[in-house]
């Protein structure tokens, strides 16, 4: 696993969780929202997937081989993230060390919250995350700049990214920042604006 | 060509249009008049504007409710409220703590006001047709029932709008759902929005905002509206909403924050230009007949996983509905109407309101809450829970052997400790059947309050229909 920060690539081993439509309440259970803080959530990630009602630890789990300093990347069924608007979620995963998601469609909130914290989310076709879901542990490169992720021994993939969220990430970019630099424009719309 | 419902509202609020591609390529940032905050999706955003030295910028565009990790159960004889942990309480503290410090106006505890935040902002007259409004909660869509642009955001989103009232936001595509006929006896809102989930899928909106149009949803009132659009986001779409009408109108006039005397003819005035245009299009466009949809519940783990009443589960054996029926302890193809019911929750900001209530008291009264069942009966509002107790609804359910409670969110999403047991069957009138959100191990069906309430006096998962003479 090696992630150059510079270069914005990551290359690492996928981890699969071939499950279609995994929702916030799985990432981070209700229970752990009571939180005042960003940090500290990855121990509570997929909590009730790593132990049993009473709370205790199971030995096998949908990530029991998880392994964050091999595993970056995550890849989902269809439908990541849906339900809840919690940012907890991708606070919770990258907190965990997870770095990206590949899934066919994500939830549209969730796709938000993650590019807001530079948690990539990653859309490929069905078919191709389907390779990756038959290829548990499948060595990944990708690259934020181009916007591809090579997949050894199966192809180089363009995915979607909104050229913004894009170049926020690779330049630093802060969006507050930049709608505070819009202020003259806000109020001109502040003033038009019925009483 | 027109333009939509949804084009119009947009339009009227963007303040930067998309940059081009040659440009910086930003989305556009739209103006938000309303941004709703309760206490557990603002702390850290509130934390982020303190590390900058912001303030917040329109405060008198807020508005603060607490509800999610609130206890349901009244303060006991030393004052104290019983919050599940100390964490909750800090929670709610840091909620108080901030809107006092910004100027914004909080509806704590001491406020005869306090209630779910989508229950309590349209209540208030807060919500209101052709505005964008905001919450850190993905059932904003519920304010979309007043002809309102309304969705959830994240944290950071929520304090994006503290410093600048403004988002940067894609414009979604638009999805008209057209739903003509008369609805059947028995058949709610709820029912309504149930069956389009399960007709369209858990993801079937996504990318889109809905608006709901038709002769079925004309006849709906305001709190069936709201109940529609609440569930928008359980098939992935941005919003929903629904064209204000002279219903919207009689429902929000006189309300504590909605305009007065001449502001209030302004202000309808400008209400009218809303609905969408004869001529404009949908992107996408699905139609549904009233007379298919009957009282309609889940089987499964998410909200598209959705039967009518009378219809057995379907008899599929894909990985997702395997894992779905060995969850909730079913069988491919079995029937769902006779199941043993743990317990019946009626709340959340689905079917909280006055008339889901009086729905529900209707089938309950002069009967028992079935032996081996809990029944749990939370206001969305405490204007709504004072309201029941004026009609005496309160004592229909205590009589029926149903627990009543101070207004919250409850166990819709089971974080203030209200919440089910492992294996438990719960009939919800709540808006999510993922797994454990109502408690560990915990199998939701999500129903009308009609449905919950009669298998609440039957014990079992029952068709509302099967009970005479209290459908109203």
């Amino acid at each position: 696993m090696t992630t150059d920060i510079s270069s914005h690539v990551i290359s690492c081993h996928c981890y699969c969780l071939p499950f279609d439509d995994i929702d916030t309440d799985q990432i981070i259970p209700g229970q752990f929202l009571t939180t005042t803080q960003r940090e500290g959530l990855g121990a509570f990630c997929f909590h009730s997937w790593r132990h049993d009602e009473s709370g205790s630890a199971l030995d096998e789990h949908p990530l029991t081989e998880f392994d964050n300093s091999r595993h970056q990347v995550l890849v989902a069924g269809r439908n990541f993230g849906c339900g809840s608007s919690r940012e907890h979620a991708p606070w919770a995963l990258l907190d965990m060390g997870v770095r990206a998601v590949i899934s066919s469609r994500f939830a549209d909130i969730f796709f938000n919250n993650a590019l807001k914290n530079g948690l990539l989310p990653i859309t490929l076709d069905e078919a191709v995350v389907e390779f990756l879901h038959q290829h548990p542990h499948h060595p990944v490169k990708i690259d934020i700049q181009s916007r591809s992720i090579e997949i050894e021994g199966h192809g180089s993939f363009e995915f979607p990214l909104d050229p913004f969220a894009a170049h926020c990430i690779i330049e630093g970019i802060d969006q507050m920042d930049f709608i505070l630099q819009q202020d003259a424009l806000i109020r001109q719309h502040e003033e038009r604006r019925p009483g | 060509m027109g333009q939509t419902l949804f084009e119009k509202i947009w339009d009227a609020h963007l303040v930067r249009p998309a940059g081009s591609a040659e440009g910086d390529g930003a989305p556009a940032i739209i103006y938000i008049d309303l941004h709703l905050i309760h206490e557990v999706t603002s702390p850290q955003a509130f934390t982020e504007l303190e590390s900058r030295g912001l303030p917040v910028r329109r405060p008198d565009l807020c508005l603060a409710t607490i509800d999610h990790s609130t206890p349901t159960l009244p303060a006991g004889a030393d004052g104290k409220r019983p919050y599940i942990t100390e964490a909750a309480r800090v929670q709610v503290e840091t909620v108080q703590e901030n809107c006092a410090k910004h100027g914004i106006e909080l509806h704590g505890w001491d406020s005869p006001n306090r209630g779910i935040v989508h229950v309590m902002g349209p209540e208030l007259g807060a919500t209101q047709p052709g505005m964008t409004i905001v919450c850190g909660d993905s059932h904003t869509s519920t304010h979309g029932a007043f002809g309102a642009l309304a969705f959830g955001i994240g944290t950071t989103e929520v304090g994006h709008v503290l410093a600048t009232q403004c988002l940067l936001q894609n414009k979604p595509k638009t999805l008209g759902i057209q739903v003509e006929g008369e609805l059947a006896e028995g058949v709610t809102a709820k029912d309504v929005i149930l069956h389009i989930i399960g007709a369209i899928g858990v993801d079937g909106g996504t990318g889109y905002v809905i608006e709901y149009f038709g002769s079925a949803i004309r006849g709906l009132d305001m709190e069936g509206r709201m109940t529609l659009c609440n569930m928008s986001i359980e098939c992935g779409a941005r919003a929903g909403m629904v064209a204000p009408d002279e219903k919207t109108y009689a429902w929000l006039k006189g309300r504590s924050h909605a305009p007065k005397d001449e502001a209030w003819d302004r202000a309808v005035e400008r209400w009218r230009q809303l609905p969408t245009d004869a001529d404009a299009r949908f992107d996408r466009l699905v139609e549904i007949r009233a007379e298919d949809i009957e009282p309609s519940i889940t089987w499964g783990t998410n909200p598209g996983m959705v039967i009518g009443i009378s219809e057995n589960i379907p008899d599929r054996h894909d990985p997702a509905a395997t894992d779905a029926q060995s969850y909730m302890h079913l069988k491919p193809g079995q029937q769902l109407q006779g199941e043993k019911v743990d317990v019946v929750f009626i709340g959340s900001c689905t079917n909280s309101r006055i008339s889901d209530l009086r729905a529900a008291a209707g089938v309950m009264r002069g009967r028992k809450v079935a032996d081996g069942t809990r029944v749990l009966v939370v206001p969305g509002s405490e204007i709504i829970r004072r309201e029941a107790e004026a009609e005496g609804l309160h004592q229909v359910f205590i009589d029926a052997g149903a627990e009543w409670r101070l207004a919250g969110c409850s166990m819709c999403l089971a974080m203030n400790g209200d919440m089910a047991q492992a294996g438990e069957l719960v009939v919800s009138t709540s808006n999510r059947n993922f797994k454990g959100r109502q408690g560990r191990g915990a199998r939701t069906v999500l129903a009308s309050p009609l449905t919950a309430a009669a298998s609440a006096v039957t014990g079992r998962v029952t068709d509302p229909r099967s009970l005479a003479g209290e459908v109203q």
